[in-house]
């Protein structure tokens, strides 16, 4: 189980990087680059998961029982949040080109003149 | 709550690698975000079996309004 | 094709590699479901108790753990700083050049507007009880954003310069961001370390619980919506500028 759980994220992860690698299209390696991102909150939660526990949250009953983690909780999901306007720059990013250059391929987009 | 889902995390498990093989090797961007949408809410089903009710919600709103936005955006406005 | 062909094959054996790297570093962790992080337990007993919040995770995020939201914020503002440098130079489209956005359909017009009402509720509803029950400043933040989004949806573009106005937006953005470094700057004011948390503790389970908790929660909602209605309104308005190219304005 924990071979599945962490070559998951490690298969997403490396699934996610050569998507951006063998990518034509700059918004297409945007996307990529979300799910290797992704693969890194699968990696925390299952991190933090232990059997039979419950959310760390204690609305209506003691805290004594037992529970997952909630540190690694409180990181992924500050970080999907700002994961969000991160691609947006890379989008703006890949507009920029695209009105410099009238092409989002990377190949295509030589290096910069003037 | 407790202990009645740990049998649905190895199929979730596998099949948000298949989404996410999927979503690297769409063809378009536009099939690519569909793909995505898709990968978001079984990340969103993964996190609640990992008992993290904050964490789905935020991918939940994330992956369905604010990706799809800027990304169909984009794509229309750097089309030939 | 050639050159994206050699660069796959190139990659398959570095990526290979770094497979077989992650797998060795993933073989030293515990194995799942047997997590013995003490941190993690120690926190999930004492937060309740010390400051009287039932979510443990809005705990971790704005008090024990505040520092790192700080830096968290602060990525988001300048990605939105980022962004409207990169985009606001190619020039606005007025709302009179835009004719032919108009929501033709009467049924997605009216529950376009009576989602976004449940909608804006629903992301205000997350912020406020965000340390009580799951929910939070960011998720309530991003919500609340996207309320406002349907609004383009469904009622065309100039609707949405109404409720979008970016000298209203730029501002409460920056209030947001500098309201949580306020918020730890009184606290060193006071004589208590950075970001510590000022306020009484407050009866668990109600809003009034969590002392400094809570108006850490509203900075980071307030920054968290202001910035992602930034970013809708950028990116809006490119999509606009692609229609008036469409019907040879320019």
């Amino acid at each position: 189980m924990s071979v599945l759980a962490y070559g998951v994220a490690a298969w997403i992860f490396c699934v996610g990087i050569y998507g951006a690698i063998i990518s034509r299209n700059l918004i297409h390696l945007a996307v990529c680059l979300s799910v290797a991102q992704s693969s890194t909150y699968i990696l925390l939660l299952a991190i933090g998961y232990r059997n039979h526990a419950t959310a760390p949250i204690f609305k209506g009953f003691e805290n004594r029982t037992k529970a997952v983690d909630p540190v690694v909780q409180a990181l992924t999901l500050t970080d999907i949040v700002v994961s969000v306007t991160v691609i947006a720059l890379i989008l703006a990013l890949a507009l920029d080109a695209h009105e410099a250059a009238n092409t989002v391929d990377p190949d295509e987009l030589v290096g910069m003149r003037g | 709550m407790i202990a009645t889902l740990v049998p649905l995390e190895a199929p979730l498990l596998v099949l948000a690698a298949l989404a996410a093989t999927g979503v690297a090797f769409a063809l378009s961007p536009l099939r690519q975000i569909i793909v995505n949408g898709l990968y978001g809410l079984l990340l969103v089903i993964l996190f609640v079996v990992f008992q993290a009710p904050d964490v789905a919600l935020s991918m939940l709103v994330v992956t369905t309004v604010a990706y799809p936005l800027i990304v169909l955006v984009a794509i229309r406005r750097t089309r030939k | 094709m050639r050159r994206q062909r050699a660069r796959g094959l190139l990659a398959l054996p570095a990526l290979g590699g770094l497979g077989a790297l992650l797998a060795w570093g993933f073989s030293g962790l515990s194995p799942f479901g047997h997590f013995h992080g003490f941190y993690g337990q120690l926190l999930n007993a004492i937060a309740l108790p010390q400051r009287h919040t039932t979510n443990t995770v809005a705990a971790v995020t704005f008090d024990y753990r505040g520092i790192d939201t700080l830096g968290e914020e602060f990525i988001l503002f300048t990605a939105v700083i980022g962004v409207v440098l990169l985009l606001r130079k190619a020039g606005r489209a007025t709302p009179r050049d835009v004719a032919q956005d108009v929501v033709s359909s009467q049924a997605s017009r009216y529950f376009g507007v009576i989602g976004a009402g449940l909608v804006l509720l629903v992301g205000l509803w997350l912020a406020a009880f965000g340390y009580v029950t799951p929910g939070g400043g960011f998720q309530g933040g991003v919500v609340i954003a996207s309320g406002i989004a349907v609004v383009f949806l469904a009622c065309g573009y100039r609707a949405w310069l109404r409720v979008s106005n970016e000298e209203v937006l730029d501002p409460l953005e920056g209030t947001g961001a500098g309201g949580f470094v306020a918020l730890g700057l009184a606290a060193l004011i006071a004589g208590a370390p950075f970001l510590h948390n000022l306020f009484g503790p407050g009866k668990a389970g109600t809003l009034f619980s969590g002392g400094s908790i809570a108006i850490a929660n509203w900075a980071v909602a307030l920054e968290v919506a202001a910035a992602n209605l930034v970013l809708y309104a950028e990116f809006l308005e490119q999509y606009v500028m692609t229609l008036v190219r469409d019907t040879g304005d320019e």
